[in-house]
């Protein structure tokens, strides 16, 4: 009988131990170190601010964000007159005129951001038939999260002798199959910071994952602040509910 | 008879309510002094966790069905517009999200429970089968509910999984054309799975009510799976188990809380966060961690109807079990051997779960055909032997007297013709 529990702790054993063997074969991207990871990790707004000037520079010509607006900006620490400055900076498609053509102008805090496409197919069309994905939720939607994106924006190399690249491809070693349709998007230097930092390639994907992160869980902070007052309460209810239940239970036999 | 009903709450209101509807003295009756065996462990609080998180389910579900649009083309925006723009949208989000996932922990463990213990043999075997329909509810509305946000494994889950049905010789496709509302999963079935998703909870909560009446008449089980012989074996509900019940809420709050603040995506999937697509299909299509153990046994039959078909098995199976399983003792306290295979088929259980998360290849698909094997081994053919085999220990002779004292009279079944408790 002994037997068979020690058997069913093996199996569980084996059977959790494998779990992350589930990861296929994709290439596993080294882990970095982000300000918003762990538990009471915030994200660190320079960087955030950095990657957003790295994403308006580079990534905006080609990713849209169509779940972030302007005004959303607040919560990488923006003032609501750079805010304004930043939208009006930039031109949205505005609905219709009077004669019912479409109309164009500067955004306000309102708007959402702009994307580089007005559709699928024109940015398939000017992307070699690929389709650059949204960037809203990237950080989400892909496995190992911040550390992926930051892998495949640091990945790009050239090929291994041998390895055979379908045109218009371009070779990066965190990418499944390591062929991807974008190419290189940053080097050195790529974009000139305001605040001195340099901009190596590392910073800058270090930047714009920051930012990336934050437009994917805008609430995380608030969430985890939450949390910890939520949890303190619920240890103490916790502890003053056991005393009552031993003081209740004190009488029976 | 016609007539008020007697009351004797002081309270003038109160008492008048109380004589035309005697709610207050019925609440009294079953939760107040309602007897309740004194030998309850912790694991006896999981009902109680499991009709509170059902309720914070509806609450939760509710007010994000005010903010959700059940199309396909605004679904997805629309669950990021709750999750950026309500106020707390992300919270109430999160809480319904991570809720499902603890619905089922608790639920899971609740079964464990009566499986251990014996909870499903004679008197109890109609509030058995009612708690194994209250888990059919629960599974087709969560997988209604995780279709609803519209993100890739939403789509393809519903697709594989609707698609299962088309298994059915002759009826098989009309099933599915029904379910879909159309010839593939589009927008009348997003509309559909919306409008039942929000229907179920309901139904939900009636087989829940049944499911306690039918508890309070035949009376909860215990740990010692012996029946109550005397007031002496009882405690009133109040205050002893609405405290205890309360410990074991704080413990749930808390790891409920941990996930939805610290860890709300742990138990999610990254493709869902990509807006449904028709034409490109993921990797790897997985159903949420809950629905792991199925998958398995589906995927563990090269037939698809007979893989269907187990699948199905597998819960329904949970309605005969009070007459597969031959042994008049309850729990497994006193049952050694069976106190063992309870572990195996746990172990099975949770091979298959794992089994589940893994492509169908090499050593998983072994892994999965025995963990299925023993599944309904465990059911179909150890149980009914088992119960004429095993030699039990002897019982208690009370539930207040837990120790026999030296009379190895051998096992002392309880017989269904001891006194039931005073409460009807």
């Amino acid at each position: 009988m002994r037997a068979v529990r020690s058997l069913l702790t093996g199996v569980i054993l084996a059977g959790l131990s494998l779990v992350p063997a589930m990861a296929q074969e994709a290439p596993v991207p080294p882990s970095q170190n982000w300000s918003f990871d762990r538990i009471f990790g915030t994200y660190d707004l320079a960087a955030a601010q950095r990657g957003f000037q790295v994403y308006s520079e580079v990534c905006s010509n080609c990713h849209s964000m169509t779940l972030l607006h302007y005004r959303d900006l607040v919560g990488i620490g923006l003032t609501p007159a750079q805010i304004k400055s930043v939208a009006a900076s930039v031109t949205v498609p505005q609905g219709t005129d009077d004669q019912g053509n479409p109309k164009e102008g500067p955004a306000t805090p309102g708007d959402q951001f702009r994307s580089p496409f007005p559709n699928d197919k024109a940015a398939r069309a000017a992307n070699n038939g690929a389709l650059p994905p949204d960037l809203s939720l990237i950080i989400n939607a892909r496995e190992y999260h911040a550390d992926y994106v930051y892998g495949i924006l640091t990945g790009f190399a050239e090929p291994p002798a041998g390895f055979k690249m379908q045109d218009g491809m371009n070779y990066n070693k965190m990418f499944p199959g390591h062929q991807i349709a974008m190419p290189q998007p940053l080097h050195d230097d790529q974009v000139t910071y305001a605040d001195g930092t340099k901009a190596t390639i590392d910073q800058e994907s270090h930047d714009v994952v920051t930012f990336l992160a934050w437009a994917a869980n805008p609430e995380m902070v608030e969430r985890k602040q939450i949390g910890v007052r939520v949890i303190l309460f619920l240890v103490f209810m916790g502890c003053i509910t056991y005393a009552v239940k031993r003081k209740v239970w004190s009488d029976v036999h | 008879m016609a007539g008020l009903h007697k009351s004797d709450i002081p309270n003038p209101v109160l008492n008048w309510i109380d004589s035309r509807l005697p709610i207050i003295t019925m609440m009294q009756k079953e939760y107040g002094v309602f007897p309740t065996p004194k030998n309850f462990n912790y694991f006896w609080n999981f009902g109680a966790l499991a009709t509170v998180n059902l309720v914070i389910m509806i609450i939760t579900g509710i007010f994000l069905a005010m903010n959700y649009q059940p199309n396909t083309t605004l679904a997805f925006d629309s669950v990021q517009h709750i999750m950026r723009d309500v106020n707390y949208g992300w919270l109430i989000r999160y809480v319904h999200q991570n809720g499902a996932s603890m619905f089922f922990i608790v639920v899971y463990i609740h079964i464990f429970r009566g499986l251990y213990y014996g909870s499903y043999k004679a008197p109890r075997e109609l509030l058995w089968m009612l708690g194994v329909v209250i888990l059919l509810l629960m599974m087709a509305t969560a997988f209604m509910g995780y279709v609803l946000p519209w993100g890739q494994m939403s789509y393809w889950g519903a697709t594989v999984i609707t698609n299962l049905f088309s298994a059915f010789p002759g009826v098989g496709h009309a099933i599915v054309t029904l379910l879909w509302g159309g010839f593939s999963v589009d927008n009348p079935t997003l509309n559909r799975f919306f409008s039942l998703h929000y229907l179920l909870p309901f139904v939900l909560v009636g087989v829940v009510f049944l499911h306690v009446a039918a508890l309070h008449i035949v009376g909860s089980n215990n740990p010692l799976g012996i029946d109550v012989k005397s007031p002496q074996d009882t405690l009133p509900f109040h205050p002893y188990y609405t405290i205890k019940d309360s410990v074991g809420m704080c413990v749930y709050l808390i790891v409920f809380a941990a996930l939805v603040f610290f860890a709300p995506n742990f138990l999610g999937d990254p493709n869902n966060f990509i807006p449904a697509n028709p034409l490109q299909t993921p990797a790897d299509i997985v159903p949420e961690w809950y629905f792991l153990p199925y998958y398995a046994i589906l995927r563990s039959v090269p037939n698809k109807l007979l893989g269907v078909c187990m699948m199905f098995s597998s819960i329904l199976v949970l309605f005969v079990l009070p007459w597969l399983d031959t042994s008049r003792v309850r729990s497994a306290r006193f049952r050694p051997i069976y106190r063992q295979l309870i572990w195996l088929w746990v172990a099975a259980v949770i091979g298959l779960g794992v089994c589940g998360a893994h492509k169908p290849e090499g050593i998983w698909v072994v892994l999965s055909r025995i963990c299925t094997l023993y599944y309904f081994l465990h059911f179909l053919v150890i149980l009914p032997i088992l119960g004429k085999l095993e030699r039990p220990l002897p019982l208690p002779e009370s539930i207040s007297q837990p120790v026999t004292g030296g009379r190895g009279g051998g096992p002392v079944p309880s017989g269904a013709a001891a006194k039931s408790m005073e409460k009807a």
